[in-house]
């Protein structure tokens, strides 16, 4: 997508400016006033996500620049609490400091609040010749990649998949070799959900069995493509031809899709620490039994002020988030990075939370 | 010659060309030469500084203080800062070494093919192909030792460890195997080796055309087979270029950066078993791994890491110098 704004700046009214980490640079100076915001996620998918966002709001609005200036991680949530930007994207919470730098950073007292605006399913995947689907508890995913389950045909996995021929081979783990939000989610779930996982705390750096790793999805999925036995996790939008496993939630085995992701967000309570009941920060439930429910997603959060100093700043970044929270903003997330489309109750609430923002 | 005889003929030099007309261009030049060297020296000091003062939080933070804040440097697991840079320095010298190992004897004999046993046509051929290869980025490298390489050699590392098993370096792993996707040391160091092959045929074989043809053709008339002569007239000649172009291609090999970040299953000890994944790291594609999610502690310690880079590239460089000094002396050069 092409910005042009240097030269024939007249029409431009405004600038919308966000950043996000990772990948795709492309940074041109802004006309007259210019919002910031920052992204601060480094999946792949949801740099497709953004520019399918940015293109789709600018297609709305011909008059508005979006700019994508993409920083490294961390730097982001810190660039929006020291008020340097205007909203910011990140796949986890902020922290109680956070919270209440945050409240320095914007106008008024309210601080700042959480919306959920992507969602992604993570999928196990494998590569086993003829079998497309595995059933699996949590126990028994822990017990692949803490290392306990070295075969295929191993009892724990046999048991629940009756009347699959699984082959006697060595099960190869592929994990991430950078610090992922995938792999967080992917850890958060066996912390929660398992009882043989080997850590307590949910990180971002993998906890498991040393085994294979590549340093990002591209590279993970790739080795599980190319090595028969191999069994790693990634967005689940990436999977392709490679066998996937259904969770075990309550009695049934869900596969991943669009509707068991959003319903596990539906279904998980909000977060304790969160900023009053605009404040949409869910504690996800790995552990629920709601039906049809699928725990290992990813859910990334757009964080902005509860009030603004400035009518037009607010006016900039309202329309975009409510752009993006629209059913047309998340049909173009989920073509575009196959995301899983927000509820449209989850949708109209974060509507009704951005016409309640104030500008002071 | 006294410095006093010295200054005064460059006066008579200037006055004498001051009412030329190319003088100013001559100032010129001689400024802008001196600049740019001035400027290497500046950017290599600029730098060190750099480095030294992005690195300082880190080196100075306690061990405790500093593992609290960059979660992938734990205090109790043992990966402390010193601890880390200490096995990515020994990982980076392994993978090194080995491409070395595989790179140095093939290069020195396609460049002895090349300036002294092909005809001239496929010499030139050859040689045109050779530099053709310097020129793939590091990246394409990667990319195809990952996808194409390593399943080809993964086979050849079971064999190996089948039959050599029992010296450390070819151990199988706790589940009796060597890694199933060949994404190990021993890749790396391969697809290392190939990428500075360009580098050091390229510097030998200029040094080896080099060789006085007298010498070769004494050598020659006292009914020295080729061999012979090769042994007798071009090596002794052209004994501290091939060091001087190892130490090249070692450099290169040090500091490649996305070749093993693409090819290497990284892990974090001082193993000496390069058939299995998840052993060992080099510095530069850990830097490359955890910088884009690292804060600023976190950078502040991948520069310290980067730091201990720049010190050894800088003691390999001064190592091959002082060789190639000591050997130019006793080289058939003089």
């Amino acid at each position: 997508m092409k910005i042009a704004t240097r030269t024939g700046a007249v029409l431009s009214a405004a600038a919308l400016t966000f950043a996000l980490a990772a990948c795709s640079p492309s940074n041109e100076e802004e006309p007259e006033s210019t919002e910031t915001g920052t992204e601060t996620s480094a999946e792949e998918t949801e740099d497709a996500m953004m520019e399918a966002w940015r293109a789709g709001f600018q297609g709305l609005n011909a008059d508005v620049t979006v700019n994508y200036d993409p920083i490294g991680s961390g730097g982001g949530r810190t660039q929006f609490t020291d008020g340097a930007t205007s909203f910011a994207g990140s796949d986890a919470l902020m922290d109680e400091e956070e919270y209440g730098l945050a409240v320095e950073a914007c106008d008024g007292d309210s601080g700042a609040i959480h919306l959920p605006l992507y969602i992604s399913p993570v999928a196990v995947i494998f590569n086993l010749d003829g079998i497309d689907s595995l059933n699996m508890d949590a126990d028994t995913i822990a017990g692949v990649f803490n290392g306990e389950i070295t075969s295929w045909d191993d009892e724990a996995i046999a048991s629940q998949n009756e009347g699959v021929d699984l082959p006697s081979s060595a099960i190869t783990i592929v994990h991430r070799a950078d610090e992922s939000g995938t792999t967080e989610n992917f850890q958060d779930y066996l912390v929660k959900a398992s009882s043989n996982w080997p850590a307590d705390e949910t990180s971002g750096d993998w906890q498991g069995a040393a085994g294979e790793s590549g340093p990002g999805t591209s590279a993970l999925v790739q080795i599980v493509q190319d090595n028969v036995g191999a069994i790693g996790y990634a967005d689940a939008s990436r999977a392709g031809e490679l066998g996937t496993v259904a969770l075990k939630v309550g009695e049934e085995y869900v596969p991943f899709s669009a509707e068991a992701a959003a319903a596990v967000v539906d279904a998980s309570p909000l977060s304790t620490g969160a900023n009053g009941e605009n404040d949409l920060a869910f504690e996800l439930d790995r552990t629920t039994t709601a039906a049809g429910a699928y725990p290992l997603v990813l859910v990334s959060y757009t964080i902005v002020c509860q009030q603004y100093d400035d009518e037009t700043e607010r006016a900039l970044v309202t329309e975009f988030v409510k752009y993006v929270a629209s059913a047309d903003g998340q049909n173009q997330a989920a073509s575009a990075a196959g995301s899983s489309p927000i509820s449209s109750d989850l949708s109209a609430r974060v509507t009704e939370i951005l016409d309640g923002i104030a500008a002071g | 010659m006294t410095t006093t005889q010295d200054t005064s003929s460059e006066e008579s030099d200037v006055q004498e060309y001051s009412t030329h007309p190319g003088a100013f261009a001559n100032h010129l030049f001689g400024g802008l030469s001196a600049g740019a060297a001035t400027l290497i020296l500046v950017t290599l000091a600029a730098v060190a500084t750099f480095l030294f003062i992005e690195a300082w939080p880190a080196m100075s933070a306690s061990t405790a203080e500093l593992a609290d804040k960059v979660h992938w440097l734990g205090d109790e697991s043992g990966e402390t800062l010193i601890a880390t840079i200490g096995f990515l320095v020994y990982g980076t010298i392994l993978i090194s070494a080995i491409a070395l190992l595989i790179a140095t004897p093939l290069s020195v004999g396609i460049a002895l093919f090349i300036s002294h046993y092909a005809p001239r046509k496929l010499a030139q051929g050859l040689g045109y192909l050779i530099d053709l290869l310097a020129a793939i980025p590091s990246v394409v490298y990667g990319l195809w030792g990952a996808i194409v390489v390593i399943p080809v050699l993964q086979p050849f590392y079971e064999v190996l460890e089948r039959y050599l098993g029992w010296i450390p370096l070819f151990a199988a792993g706790d589940d009796g195997t060597v890694s199933g996707t060949g994404r190990v040391a021993m890749s790396a160091g391969i697809v290392l080796a190939i990428m500075i092959i360009p580098i050091i045929t390229a510097v030998t074989r200029e040094v080896f055309l080099q060789t006085p043809t007298l010498h070769e053709e004494a050598a020659l008339a006292m009914g020295a087979t080729r061999w012979e002569m090769v042994k007798m007239a071009v090596f002794p000649f052209g004994r501290s270029g091939m060091i001087g172009a190892t130490m090249l291609g070692l450099g290169r090999a040090l500091g490649e950066t996305m070749a093993v970040y693409m090819i290497l299953s990284p892990g974090l000890t001082f193993s000496p078993y390069i058939l299995q994944s998840a052993q060992h790291n080099t510095i530069a594609s850990y830097i490359a791994l955890q910088f884009p999610e690292a804060n600023s502690d976190g950078v502040s310690a991948l520069i310290t890491m980067g730091l201990a880079l720049f010190v050894i590239t800088l003691l390999v460089n001064m190592a091959a110098r002082w060789v190639v000094s000591r050997r130019s002396e006793f080289s058939g050069a003089n």
